[in-house]
């Protein structure tokens, strides 16, 4: 298609997928966290989700090279492209973790703390599950723009779907970019709906039509 | 040496400023890129968002738009128009011209979003109220929904320069001028210094330009909108 084999385009969308979905996971976990904390602390909420927020003000072509830097690792490691995927999708999530937990209603956390819910049990068991909906549309703000931003480590030589638009370019060969393109807007719209589905899930109160 | 020496060896070396090809020339042109891209963005985006918020025709287009281009990688889109655009322009243009395009494409659809929940995010009872008062509907357009709806555009107009500046520089790839240069230049010549120093400066060009929006936004947000009011 294009131009491009079908197992070289599978190869590269699952070394996209790779790139893009792991710092995904890994910036929830640390995410989850920190927007507790913002949302917890009161004085540590605006400094917590600025700071985070202003590392999505770095262009990406710029944070995998200055990674090397900091992370000691060769320019062509996938460990600078996993590590600028989760800071961005840090940056994204903190303030959307935050805000999922202030969604909670207040008579629901005391609600479940007259029920002798502990501290800890009840964020896990109470607030998390409230707090799904927005956390989850804000993750698929994070994978989507992931997603796309990750064809631009081809600049600097870390094969995935983006190595098909340099190639391409190269060349001066349409077919491989608009493949490349297509690839990658699947790739996000995959990536999107399984969030969307997976959040529809772990929220079946909100199809039965009872309030949360 | 290390690449940490080299990289300060490049960023304190006077020549890497100076000169037509320098830092300070490459960080102006790189912002005439940019706000000349916001500008028309801006000049699209924000009277079709006041429309669409305005009158509620529209608003699948509005809502929609900002998440469909961020699926849509930049850099493929910037080949695209590169390839489709060079042969039909002459000169200098035939670089410029398709970068320009693309960063302007990329950037309306965030402004237009923001402009558009800015609006409808303006307190329903002061829309009321400046109706009750006898205003027109472009009156309450111009005092009521556009300083109401000044946060989000704003906010608008911050996420599309982030956009903008980030384009830009991996637009260095197909010959924009700008601080990507450096980027792209110093991979080309295996020049770490050069390719890490220019990555130093743009990254705080793009901090400093979302500081001074977050400072304009301050200025141009009605205080009224962002203190509490007694009744609140």
């Amino acid at each position: 298609m294009g131009g491009v084999a079908w197992a070289e385009l599978g190869a590269l969308m699952l070394r996209h997928l790779y790139l893009a979905g792991v710092p995904l996971l890994v910036g929830l976990a640390v995410s989850l966290p920190l927007g507790w904390l913002a949302s917890r602390v009161r004085w540590l909420g605006p400094p917590l989700i600025a700071g985070t927020g202003l590392m999505y003000t770095i262009p990406s072509l710029a944070l995998f090279i200055l990674l090397p830097l900091v992370l000691g690792t060769q320019i062509l490691d996938d460990a600078n492209v996993l590590v600028a995927m989760t800071i961005y999708a840090v940056a994204l999530l903190t303030r959307t973790v935050a805000d999922g937990f202030t969604s909670v209603p207040g008579h629901v956390r005391q609600a479940a703390t007259a029920m002798g819910y502990g501290e800890l049990r009840r964020v896990v068991a109470v607030d998390l599950p409230l707090a799904v909906p927005v956390v989850a549309a804000g993750l698929r703000v994070a994978a989507v723009s992931n997603v796309s931003m990750v064809s631009v480590a081809a600049l600097i030589g870390v094969s995935q779907l983006g190595s098909l638009f340099t190639d391409g370019f190269n060349r001066n060969a349409m077919g491989p970019i608009v493949v490349g393109v297509m690839a990658s807007v699947v790739l996000a719209l995959l990536l999107d709906a399984t969030i969307a589905l997976l959040a529809r899930l772990l929220t079946p109160w909100l199809r039965r039509g009872v309030p949360a | 040496m290390n690449a940490l020496a080299l990289t300060w060896e490049w960023l304190t070396d006077p020549a890497s400023w100076t000169g037509a090809g320098g830092i300070l020339a490459q960080s102006v042109a790189h912002l005439r890129y940019s706000f000349l891209a916001l500008l028309a963005a801006a000049l699209v985006a924000v009277p079709v968002g006041l429309w669409v918020g305005h009158t509620g025709r529209g608003r699948w287009l509005a809502v929609n738009a900002a998440g469909a281009v961020r699926a849509v990688p930049s850099l493929g889109v910037l080949f695209i128009a590169v390839l489709l655009l060079l042969p039909r322009l002459r000169g200098e243009l035939a670089f410029e011209l398709p970068a320009l395009i693309v960063l302007v494409l990329l950037a309306v659809p965030p402004v237009l979003a923001g402009t558009y929940a800015g609006v409808q995010a303006t307190d329903p009872a002061a829309r009321d109220a400046a109706r009750g008062m006898g205003m027109t509907g472009t009156q309450v357009l111009r005092l009521v929904e556009i300083p109401g709806a000044m946060p989000l555009i704003m906010s608008g107009l911050r996420a599309a320069m982030l956009q903008i500046i980030g384009t830009a520089t991996i637009a260095a790839i197909v010959g924009l001028g700008g601080l990507g240069r450096f980027l792209i230049d110093g991979q080309a010549s295996r020049d770490y210094g050069q390719m890490a120093g220019g990555a130093v400066v743009v990254a705080l060009l793009a901090l400093a330009v979302d500081i001074a929006l977050a400072a304009v936004q301050r200025l141009v947000v009605s205080p009224g909108l962002t203190t509490a009011g007694p009744g609140r």
